[in-house]
């Protein structure tokens, strides 16, 4: 029995600032003071924190602590471990009306987030299969396979009315039945964790902070619609998501709840790891299909779509991370309780990434309706440096964008539709009026150009063109009537290229054309940009600061 | 030949996956450093599948290549995410450092500087990735010192 338990995040972003050697470090002065038997060191999945460095959490006192360094480490043994004295230098607190108030103690109207999907991260070992057991895991499992039929199940998640979340928010419900009703000896489940849209890490914190809700979702969907294998199709980048799935997989099948005959119900499932090999358009599933399939990642002609014709020809249900882990809790507390979270059109809770220039970038769960403003202002804890507010674009690269006068829509897939954008993939990227317009839309090209698979010409051929022509605008070459002849290529690629990459690369160009026009008229009129000197002046600042 | 013996034993591997073909090449790139067309020809002959369909496999993702790289493949983003924070900066110094241009070796073979797509690292932007490392919140000045200890010891750091 241990009296006291350390967590500490331990996912791709917070290893990069030092996580392992900190927990290393941690875990050698426990045993130091011969604390090993009474303090345990646990690795979690994210705190959704990642501005204030290595943070770790000391339980039962629920505190928090950021910025550990190595060298503090042996003051939070001695001092909070040995003494029971919180290390005031590194309490993590927020000012609440004034108040100093522990990380832990924020009472949910500030904090403003609702965990379904993150509910075990950054509470849980995810590696350890019986933590997610005790917090209610596999329980939607038992329950569908011993007391629902596969109807009930697939009725539940259709009264849920939940949305697919990979960002097109396709009912899911209705996606299944499709699979469902089809006739067939085999079908498949494929979990789409080939997360690339810029700005998107959502799944990479699911797939690492609680890597066994995916598996209970996957296997949940495998019996609703009558199939009996799954695939996760995880990014080759990913190492580690890949290694906590894995290992999640082995576990799941020691314990019976992957294999043959689960539960004694007569059901089988099991689920293989298909890594990618660089290739963002592979996100799109039946590129991702064709992927598994050992061949490059071009997407198919639809229809037919994967429900009827999938993976080898098959009946298919591709679901993105967060949408199948939402699944175990839909079963688990019904369709009315979701329905009860978020908006009527759009029910349920979104997990959003919250980057670009922001204080408190990081990984946020929030009930649909909420508005940008408290995301950037309470949660983000507003715009770094004194600057303004200048744009955000919703839900990656392909994402719409939205300026000072949306700040108070409620967000959701509906509400965002009617300004031309929608929630994608859950990337908001927030951008200060010191950047340049023209220089983020050439970024965002720059990436579709460099990530078009080259199978139909407008995406191929129209993403270079839109290169050059912004290139030439950015390097003050640019002539009156290219603004034109951007906008009439931009809508040509949105209605005839083959696949959503070609369709949606535009809307982000039209976006910035239609909020920033003015923008591209000076830059053309003053033969470049005006912010350089400025902006690049202010770089070496920065520089000499850090 | 020795290097077909290797492929036939990757390849007999993953006999019992699906169309294992991105396991295959990956397997058979970490042999061989990168995929060659005597390789290549190789893995034809073995899995009987056509040159061509391999080749335009090993063609189209950008984690496979067919040219020999570096010992150390660094991998940049400049995505919108990284530069709002200044990734081209960090990149401008990492070229000068090295001396080389993006999808370009140094002439010691000690580096490759590649260009990536998002890394999904955003909240500890600009980042970039070395072999199977990542490192976020870089500045030009952490980039090169970074890059420094990798030349001077020919190891990582965390």
């Amino acid at each position: 029995m241990h009296r006291a338990h350390i967590l500490i995040a331990m996912d791709a972003h917070t290893i990069s600032q030092g996580a392992r050697t900190v927990k290393d470090a941690l875990v050698r002065s426990l045993s130091l003071a011969g604390l090993t038997n009474e303090v345990r060191v646990v690795e979690t999945g994210s705190l959704g924190i990642y501005n204030k460095g290595v943070v770790l959490v000391v339980y039962p006192d629920a505190v928090y602590y950021a910025g550990v360094t190595v060298e503090d480490v042996a003051d939070i043994v001695s001092e909070h471990i040995i003494k029971g004295r919180v290390v005031e230098r590194l309490w993590l607190t927020e000012f609440i009306e004034g108040k100093r108030v522990a990380y832990a103690a924020v009472p949910p109207r500030f904090s403003k987030q609702v965990r379904v999907v993150l509910r075990n991260a950054g509470i849980i070992d995810p590696e350890s299969i019986e933590e997610y057991i005790a917090h209610d895991g596999y329980e939607a499992l038992g329950k569908a396979l011993t007391a629902m039929s596969p109807e009930q199940v697939l009725q539940q998640v259709k009264e849920s009315k939940i949305q697919g979340r990979g960002g097109a928010f396709f009912p899911s419900g209705l996606k299944w039945e499709f699979a469902a009703k089809e006739k067939a000896e085999q079908k498949y489940i494929i979990c789409n964790a080939d997360e690339g849209e810029p700005g998107t890490f959502k799944d990479r914190l699911i797939l690492e902070g609680d890597p066994h809700a995916i598996i209970e979702g996957m296997a949940l969907a495998g019996y609703a619609v009558g199939a009996s294998e799954g695939f996760v199709y995880i990014r080759g980048e990913y190492l580690m998501s890949i290694g906590r799935m894995r290992r999640a997989i082995d576990q799941a099948r020691q314990h019976g709840l992957l294999g043959e005959n689960i539960f004694d119900s007569g059901f089988s499932f099991d689920i293989e790891i298909r890594e990618g090999a660089g290739a963002y358009i592979c996100g799109e599933e039946t590129a991702l299909i064709e992927s598994i399939e050992g061949k490059r990642g071009e997407p198919r002609d639809k229809p037919p779509f994967p429900p009827s014709v999938g993976l080898w020809g098959k009946p298919t249900i591709v679901n993105n991370v967060e949408t199948l882990a939402n699944i175990p809790q839909i079963i688990l507390r019904g369709a009315a309780w979701y329905r009860a979270l978020g908006t009527d059109a759009c029910p349920g809770t979104k997990v959003f990434t919250l980057v670009g220039n922001i204080n408190n970038p990081g990984l946020i769960e929030v009930p649909m309706g909420i508005t940008l403003r408290e995301i950037i202002y309470d949660i983000g804890h507003g715009i770094p440096g004194g600057k303004g507010f200048l744009l955000a674009q919703m839900g990656g690269t392909t994402g719409g964008i939205l300026t000072a006068e949306h700040l108070d829509i409620p967000l959701a897939a509906d509400t965002l539709r009617k300004v031309d954008a929608g929630l994608g993939s859950g990337a908001i990227l927030v951008v200060d009026d010191s950047q340049c317009v023209i220089d983020l839309v050439k970024c965002f090209v720059e990436f579709f150009n460099h990530e078009s698979c080259g199978k139909c010409t407008l995406c191929r051929e129209g993403t270079g063109r839109l290169l050059e022509l912004l290139e030439k605008i950015s390097d003050g070459r640019g002539k009156m009537g290219d603004i034109e002849l951007i906008e009439r290529l931009a809508t040509t690629m949105m209605s005839g290229a083959f696949c959503g990459l070609g369709q949606a690369a535009p809307i982000p160009i039209l976006g910035c054309l239609k909020y920033f026009r003015n923008e591209f008229v000076n830059h053309i009129s003053n033969g470049g940009c005006a912010m350089v000197d400025t902006k690049y002046a202010m770089a070496e600042n920065d520089l000499a600061i850090a | 030949m020795a290097e077909l013996a290797k492929v036939e034993k990757i390849v007999a591997a993953y006999k019992d996956i699906k169309t294992p073909l991105i396991y295959i090449l990956k397997d058979v790139q970490k042999e061989f450093g990168h995929l060659s067309e005597d390789v290549l020809t190789g893995v034809a002959r073995t899995t009987n599948i056509p040159l061509a369909e391999i080749y335009g496999v090993a063609t189209f993702y950008s984690l496979f290549t067919t040219k020999p790289k570096g010992r150390h493949i660094v991998r940049c983003c400049n995505n919108a995410p990284c530069h709002v924070n200044g990734s081209k900066q960090v990149l401008n110094k990492i070229k000068e450092y090295l001396g080389v241009e993006t999808g370009e070796t140094t002439p010691c073979g000690t580096f490759t500087l590649e260009f990536t797509s998002c890394l999904g690292l955003c909240a500890v932007a600009p980042v970039m990735m070395i072999d199977d490392e990542v490192y976020g919140n870089l500045t030009p000045e952490k980039a090169m010192a970074i890059l420094k200890d990798y030349k001077m010891k020919g190891r990582s750091h965390a």
